[in-house]
């Protein structure tokens, strides 16, 4: 099993379908805190990156597909949604850099350098009931995972399940970022969309290198 | 759900059809990426005027293209900010070689998205400065806090600062009066009924028939707390008094007041809000020199208003009275 390109290719159209499924359950946490686009906005933009990459054929590295997922995701989805996660897979695809296959340490890069584009752009810090509070704890066991010698899979899977704890752990903050945090008080017992929308999205990367296993 | 839409995903593209196909000798429509433009862009010698945000708040930003306005608007989906590739070649057609001003409302989804667009734009060699309204007093501005909203104010900022880059101001100017208003204005809003976004199908929030909730953005979101219902004296006072102590309206000030229409309020009943807001103005010692009152800034069919006070000074006032020729807004033309 390798991490190359037909792995993101996979690891993209898995999170299209996990995020369709999900469309109606991201709309309603979001329409709870929020403005209630959430589900619309992730299905159409992951959507596109589907056609789109569909369209070009696959390209050659993960880099080149984390780079399409990018543009595409900031010229479709809008919102606050858009410029994060799209800087998220600009700055995982500068880290993939033109590698054919990411080891082990290549993708705690890649999974670091998503992180640390949405804390550039969103300003977010841990504790702020974002996404933030599911990538942090993600790249932390992704980290830890590698670090004790771990393969890709389990480095993923690792990811994964932090970040759905992460998603968990959002529910009894107080929001602080975009538009939850005119809540305040009120945001709390309410799970944050953003948190699960990366649920999902790390999932996908963990079903996407089982299959490619 | 009931709407007068054929389907939730093709509302705004048809919505933006049928604008340009009404206002055809004022504006032209871009679809895909969506944009609408002064029918006679770029204006030679004139700093070009940019704004745009989420759908749904009609006439707010479209309907204000046109002379003594702006120069484009970029409409994204309902309730979410555009993208930067619709904002760049708005910003593009907008540029004379004089410069760009950007009016943007404080909501995380446009100021990402504005400001990527900038960095595109200053990229192509294009002079862009960007605003950022702030003016609702309901939300705390703290580090703790995405910030003031940008709501209401932001229709008297497009007009004022439009007013500048009409008469040929340069970008410096028109970015120094837009401050100006931006200082000089606050908004507070209540909503006594949700809205439906299309494409939820559902009511953003609810309602008990006995309450409102006070302090609402222009998406329905909610910034102070929910209160009971009561008169409309009673909600008018709730939503003056922290305008009014925020701006610290003093005995001689010369005000506009803005009383505005979330869209599922009658007319009639803004004018009773009208009425109150300027009683209280008056016994500040406050003189309402200039006053607007409807639906210009909206949140589908929410039922609900705002209250809007800006300070005005010599310029402001001469630049408000000056013509403007826009679908929503038309005077001195």
């Amino acid at each position: 099993m390798a991490l190359d390109a037909a792995w993101a290719d996979k690891w993209m159209r898995l999170s299209a379908a996990a995020l369709s499924e999900n469309r109606q359950r991201l709309t309603t946490l979001d329409r709870e805190i929020g403005d209630a686009d959430h589900g619309e906005n992730m299905e159409r933009g992951f959507s596109a990156v589907v056609e789109k990459l569909e369209a070009d054929g696959v390209p050659e590295t993960p880099g080149a597909v984390f780079k399409t997922t990018a543009m595409t995701l900031m010229s479709k989805v809008g919102g606050a949604a858009g410029p994060l996660y799209g800087t998220a897979f600009l700055r995982a695809s500068t880290a993939a850099g033109t590698a054919p296959v990411l080891g082990p340490a290549e993708l705690v890069a890649v999974l670091a350098a998503a992180r640390d584009g949405i804390v550039a752009r969103g300003k977010a810090e841990p504790g702020d009931k974002t996404m933030i509070d599911a990538w942090t704890p993600a790249v932390d066991a992704a980290a830890t995972a590698e670090s004790a010698g771990s393969g890709p899979v389990e480095i993923l899977t690792a990811a994964a399940n932090a970040a759905e704890a992460g998603l968990a752990g959002t529910e009894p903050l107080v929001a602080r970022k975009g538009r939850a945090s005119y809540l305040g008080e009120r945001s709390a017992g309410h799970l944050d969309p953003g948190a699960a929308s990366t649920a999902l999205i790390l999932h996908a990367a963990v079903s996407a290198a089982e299959a490619a296993a | 759900m009931k709407k007068l839409i054929n389907n939730p995903r093709s509302v705004v593209a048809e919505s933006l059809e049928g604008f340009g196909l009404a206002h055809h000798e004022l504006v032209q429509i871009h679809l895909d990426p969506d944009y609408v433009l002064r029918r006679d862009v770029p204006v030679e010698g004139r700093v070009g005027l940019v704004s745009g945000g989420g759908s749904g708040h009609e006439p707010l930003h479209g309907g204000y293209v046109g002379r003594g306005m702006l120069t484009a608007a970029v409409p994204g989906p309902v309730f979410t900010s555009p993208t930067p590739d619709q904002i760049l070649p708005a910003i593009v057609k907008s540029d004379s070689g004089s410069g760009v001003l950007l009016v943007v409302k404080n909501y995380t989804g446009d100021v990402l998205n504005f400001e990527t667009a900038a960095e595109l734009a200053a990229v192509e060699g294009i002079d862009v400065r960007t605003v950022v309204v702030n003016d609702d007093v309901a939300v705390e501005d703290s580090l703790y806090t995405a910030g003031r909203r940008g709501v209401a104010g932001t229709v008297l900022l497009e007009r004022i600062a439009g007013g500048a880059a009409d008469r040929g101001d340069d970008l410096g100017k028109v970015a120094e009066i837009a401050e100006r208003v931006n200082a000089n204005v606050r908004s507070m809003g209540v909503a006594l009924a949700p809205c439906t976004v299309p494409h939820a199908g559902e009511p953003s929030f609810t309602l008990a028939e006995d309450e409102i909730e006070m302090g609402v953005g222009i998406h329905g979101e909610p910034g102070r707390h929910r209160v009971a219902m009561t008169n409309a004296d009673s909600i008018t006072d709730q939503l003056m008094e922290p305008v009014l102590s925020d701006l610290g309206v003093a005995s001689g000030d010369r005000v506009l007041l803005f009383v505005n229409g979330m869209g599922g309020t009658p007319l009639s009943e803004l004018y009773i809000v009208y009425r109150r807001a300027a009683k209280i103005l008056e016994e500040r010692g406050a003189r309402v020199e200039r006053s607007l009152v409807g639906n210009y800034i909206t949140a589908l069919e929410m039922e609900g208003a705002s209250v809007t006070v800006l300070r005005l000074d010599d310029e402001m006032t001469e630049l408000w009275d000056s013509p403007v020729n826009t679908p929503a807004l038309r005077w001195g033309v």
